[in-house]
């Protein structure tokens, strides 16, 4: 039988084939003269066919028949056997497979081999791909070689003791005795694998790694022999000695130095030689560098030497090799919690990087331009974002859409968001951000309706009714609707019930939706139904408009779903001069949580208590039963005895931190006996609130009873009165009856009130009016933005709207 | 139950994995891997593969364990992903949790999956020191060498990275180990074919 064809032979002829095809049927009878020999027990030709085969296997056809060849050319005596042999088990005979671990004794007596490159490709097999049973047999035998002191073995049987140990963790107690002198190696080949090895024991054990910390003094002495030493041919790459060596003492020495303050200082001088010494100019260079920086930042490093870290970062930034840039942005991006202000110096560079033309570095950018954003650069760093979103790729905006939620401070740029559509990439827990964001600055709401419902429908003219439901309406049968925005259209169609005429359209269109597929459009419709059907009644003021929403430091409180009206925010406030509306629109408060998170309440029966009794829950249900039938509109003339608001928070009591924000109190009113006194606190969640405390004492000597306290202030601003202590304010001072007063002020005007007081004394009514002027500045100046407290649904002001077409009076008046 | 009996058993063997990883002494838990490999934590380098412009590979050396269709689908990927890229951005891809490092050099690719936490710029200097080798043992090494000797080609790898980390890190003596083991070879081979010249095979 002819000697089978040599190895490059085959490779120059499958190279002359010249379609697939034909490289096909070259290999398929290759295949079989090889399979032949294979059957034959060839022992000459083996090894050659065994390459052939691997060949084969590296272009992408089957060679899973060799598997059994590679074993028997392991257990060869021949050198050239073993090496193909060795080679082909480690492409074709992983852990996997079944006769994976036949190699074991193969390679357990080529550890032992007189010859040290048949050890060596032994030693090689097992540190590449062996598998936890082969490491389990075989540790006793790396663990020798560790201890050999030919450098050739001991290097190879450190990084095989490394696999050992990533496979089998708890063999690696064994190998620290003969961790014990790995150091004091000069070979740099040992020197290498032994930090290896010490730092894999290090990081997978914190018993290892204080036993290890000893170690930093001789690491550092082998660090500074590298740098300090001249020129050695052997090891130099660019004018540095062995680089490698370098980054991996400098990333042991990161892992010994976290968080220990001794082994920080012992490192503290090599590494800011490191950090001043390299040169620069080349890759190399730098790499350590990098190495040295990442060290720098994660030890107890003294300050001079983080700074001297964030400016060879700052320098980074600035080289015209992006790789440089890319890393820089990298550890920028890690530091930039705890060193903010340093990496704050290099936003504009960090800003530019935006603009890169690789995808890497934008992104790196992207992240670390929002991590910088803080209440002084926002302005700027807005609008370099939002240009960045308009022009980047599909794949960044949805990243870059949200990020800009987070971090927008009014409404403008996250609108821009949503009309560069990008809106379609935004993810749904961005939206009550942004809702929030747009019900927070009253002054845009007229802007962002307009832009929302341009967007919608692209077109402004003028909104009749039956075009606004058509819109909704279209929006709901839809192919293109997600679930999400028919859910949306539908609650929106469903608070128009109380603001259109149109009402029966929308009964239809809502029990039409009562067997949809849709389980969460059929839950809402049928409830819808039902709000219809069985508690019309309480439809106008569940339908009410809703409370601005606290803005969280995360996506929204658990509480608040995620419908954000955004439709029937469009259609609410344009809703008004429909109705012909006097309501100004500065003053209109969007209808933010959906009829379903009310719903739920209705299912509770009505209580018939008045909502005026002292300190108790003010109940939903209870509020409504006190406005008797049912408002048609919303605005009307509303009564002066409708409660302030509509939901509260579960007790009486304040929903805020208690703040000493140091405003002092004052006396508001104080005649006839009657001392009226104001506290003032700031509520936390929302810096445009005060909260006033009034506490009424009486220095005569008879109780005044029937107490009541009526507060109003001008049209700018909100108030809310919450239920008084009690009703008797007893005589010489023996008491007293507090009331909480919570005063919105988004214009952070000054506070301005007028009181009125009415209680009987000594038999007789008494009633006064007063006006209170001397606030102190502090109530009603603003805090900096940034406080963001945790959830909570803010208690909402009392619709004033038709208040307003009173000329008369200035103030509104209200009363609890 | 059904679900509570899986429950349990899935709540057994992981006792029974923690177990083995506790021991002695407390480990410290690291990120999970990428792609479907389970059990090889803290491992820096994953694969290094070499690769033609026209995606032809020429070299593919896997640290981890993994099927073959896995091994494809994964080269398949990270091919197609760098020679997607333009001659003028970085060396760096962020693909899964692994950063792929890569650079050109002539006709070829070198690439190598890291862990996110290596240091890349190093990574870079392991590729050109690979490059570095293969042009002193073949001189002027080109493409046409690796593909009709990757056997040597793969002996030099194996001589420089061992399971995935530098093993030597002066190019004499990596140099030196595979000539003589190539010495070696050669003087194993040499009396089989005066034995055939003689005629006794």
């Amino acid at each position: 039988m002819p000697a089978p064809i040599r190895l490059r032979e085959l490779i120059r002829t499958i190279r002359t084939a010249r379609t697939q095809a034909e490289e096909r049927e070259m290999i398929q009878k290759e295949c079989a003269a090889i399979r032949s020999s294979f059957r034959e027990e060839d022992n000459t030709y083996r090894c050659r066919n065994v390459a052939k085969l691997l060949y084969m296997h590296m272009l992408g056809y089957p060679a899973h028949f060799g598997q059994l060849e590679c074993l028997k050319l392991i257990a060869s005596q021949k050198f050239t056997d073993k090496r193909i042999g060795y080679l082909g088990a480690m492409l074709l005979l992983d852990e996997r497979q079944d006769v994976h671990l036949l190699m074991t004794n193969c390679i357990k007596n080529d550890l032992n081999h007189s010859t040290q490159y048949v050890q060596g490709l032994a030693l090689c097999t097992l540190g590449c791909m062996g598998s936890s049973e082969m490491c389990r047999d075989l540790a006793g035998e790396v663990e020798k070689l560790l201890k050999t002191s030919n450098s050739y073995l001991r290097k190879k049987a450190a990084l095989c003791a490394v696999h050992v140990i990533r496979k089998v963790p708890e063999l690696m107690e064994m190998f620290l005795p003969a961790t014990k002198n790995l150091l004091s190696e000069k070979n740099h080949g040992v020197l290498h694998t032994s930090v290896v090895l010490l730092t894999e024991m290090c990081e997978r054990s914190p018993d290892m790694l204080s036993h290890f910390r000893k170690l930093v003094p001789q690491l550092v002495r082998i660090l500074k022999n590298l740098i300090m030493s001249g020129y050695s041919p052997e090891h130099d790459v660019s004018g540095i000695s062995d680089p490698f060596l370098q980054v991996r003492i400098l990333r042991l020495l990161r892992i010994l130095g976290k968080g220990d303050d001794d082994s920080s200082e012992a490192m503290n001088d090599i590494l800011a030689q490191v950090a001043t010494n390299t040169e620069t100019s080349k890759n190399v260079g730098n790499a350590i560098l990098y190495e040295t920086v990442l060290t720098i930042m994660d030890i107890k490093s003294e300050s001079g030497l983080r700074v001297l870290a964030i400016n060879i970062l700052g320098r980074f930034l600035l080289n015209n090799d992006k790789n440089i840039r890319y890393v820089a942005l990298t550890s920028l991006l890690k530091t930039v919690q705890t060193d903010h202000n340093a990496v704050q110096r290099h936003r504009s560079t960090i800003v530019d990087c935006l603009k890169d033309l690789d995808v890497s570095i934008k992104r790196r950018a992207m992240e670390l331009s929002f991590a910088l954003v803080n209440g002084n650069n926002i302005r700027g760093m807005m609008k370099e974002l939002l240009y960045f979103l308009d022009s980047c790729d599909p794949e960044f905006k949805a990243d870059c859409a949200s990020g800009i939620f987070l971090a927008a401070e009014n409404p403008f740029e996250s609108l821009q968001t949503f009309t560069l559509e990008a809106g379609s990439y935004v993810r749904d827990d961005s939206v009550p951000n942004l809702i929030q964001l747009i019900t927070n600055s009253v002054e845009m709401h007229a802007y962002t309706v307009q832009r929302l419902y341009k967007a919608l429908l692209d077109d402004i003219s003028q909104v009749t009714e039956d075009e606004v439901l058509d819109v909704l309406e279209g929006l709901l049968v839809s192919n293109l609707s997600t679930p999400v925005t028919r859910g949306y259209s539908l609650t929106a169609i469903m608070k128009l019930s109380t603001r259109f005429s149109s009402v029966n359209r929308i009964k239809k269109v809502v029990s039409i939706y009562g067997s949809s597929i849709d389980v969460e459009l059929q839950q809402r419709a049928v409830e819808y139904n039902a709000l219809f059907k069985k508690y019309d009644h309480m439809r106008p003021a569940l339908l009410e408009r809703m409370p601005i929403m606290e803005k969280t430091a995360t996506n929204g409180p658990a509480e608040i779903q995620t419908n954000g009206e955004t439709d029937s925010t469009i259609l609410d406030t344009k809703h008004p001069p429909n109705i012909t509306q006097p309501a100004s629109q500065a003053n209109d408060l969007l209808d933010l949580l959906g009829g379903n998170d009310v719903v739920p309440v209705i299912q509770t029966t009505v209580p018939t208590k008045p909502a005026s009794a002292g300190g108790e829950l003010l109940d939903l249900l209870g509020d409504l039963s006190l406005t008797g039938g049912p408002t048609p509109t919303p605005a009307p003339s509303v009564p002066i005895s409708q409660p302030p608001f509509l939901l509260d928070g579960l007790t009486s009591q304040p929903l805020f931190n208690d703040i000493a924000a140091g405003i002092p109190p004052m006396t508001a009113y104080n005649k006839n006996g009657l001392k009226i006194e104001f506290t003032f606190e700031r509520s936390n969640p929302n810096p445009n609130i005060a909260v006033i405390t009034i506490h009424a004492t009486n220095s005569t000597e008879a109780d005044m009873t029937e107490f009541v306290f009526q507060a109003a202030v001008p049209k700018t601003f909100q108030l809310q009165l919450l239920s008084p202590s009690s009703n008797v304010v007893p005589a010489l001072n023996q008491g007293s009856v507090t009331q909480v007063i919570r005063v919105l002020n988004p214009q952070k005007q000054q506070l301005r009130m007028r009181i009125k007081l009415t209680y009987t004394h000594k038999g007789s009514p008494v009633q006064d009016l007063a006006e209170v002027n001397n606030f102190p500045p502090q109530s009603w100046q603003s805090l900096p933005w940034g406080c963001m407290g945790s959830s909570g649904i803010f208690l909402t002001q009392s619709r004033v709207d038709g208040m307003k077409t009173d000329d008369d009076d200035d103030d509104d008046l209200q009363r609890q | 139950m059904r679900g509570q009996d899986s429950n349990d058993l899935a709540k057994g063997r992981r006792v029974h994995v923690t177990g083995l990883l506790t021991s002695a002494f407390t480990t410290i838990s690291h990120k999970a891997h990428a792609y479907g490999i389970e059990c090889n934590i803290n491992l820096k380098m994953q694969f290094m593969l070499l690769f033609s412009r026209q995606g032809k590979l020429r070299l593919q050396k896997w640290y981890v364990p993994l099927s073959d269709t896995q091994k494809k689908k994964i080269s398949r990927e990270v091919i197609q992903m760098v020679l997607a890229r333009k001659p003028k951005m970085c060396s760096f891809l962020e693909w899964r949790d692994l950063k792929i490092v890569y650079k050109r050099y002539a006709s070829l690719y070198f690439c190598c999956a890291v862990e996110d936490q290596e240091n890349e710029l190093i990574t870079l200097e392991i590729i050109h020191r690979y490059v570095e080798l293969l042009d002193k043992y073949f001189g002027s090494v080109c493409e046409l060498d690796i593909i009709f000797n990757f056997e040597k080609a793969y002996y030099i790898l194996d001589e420089f990275i061992l399971g995935g980390e530098a093993q030597e890190t002066s190019k004499k003596n990596v140099l030196k180990a595979i000539e003589q083991a190539d010495m070696l070879q050669e003087e194993a081979e040499t009396p089989r074919s005066v034995l055939e010249e003689i005629g006794l095979t």
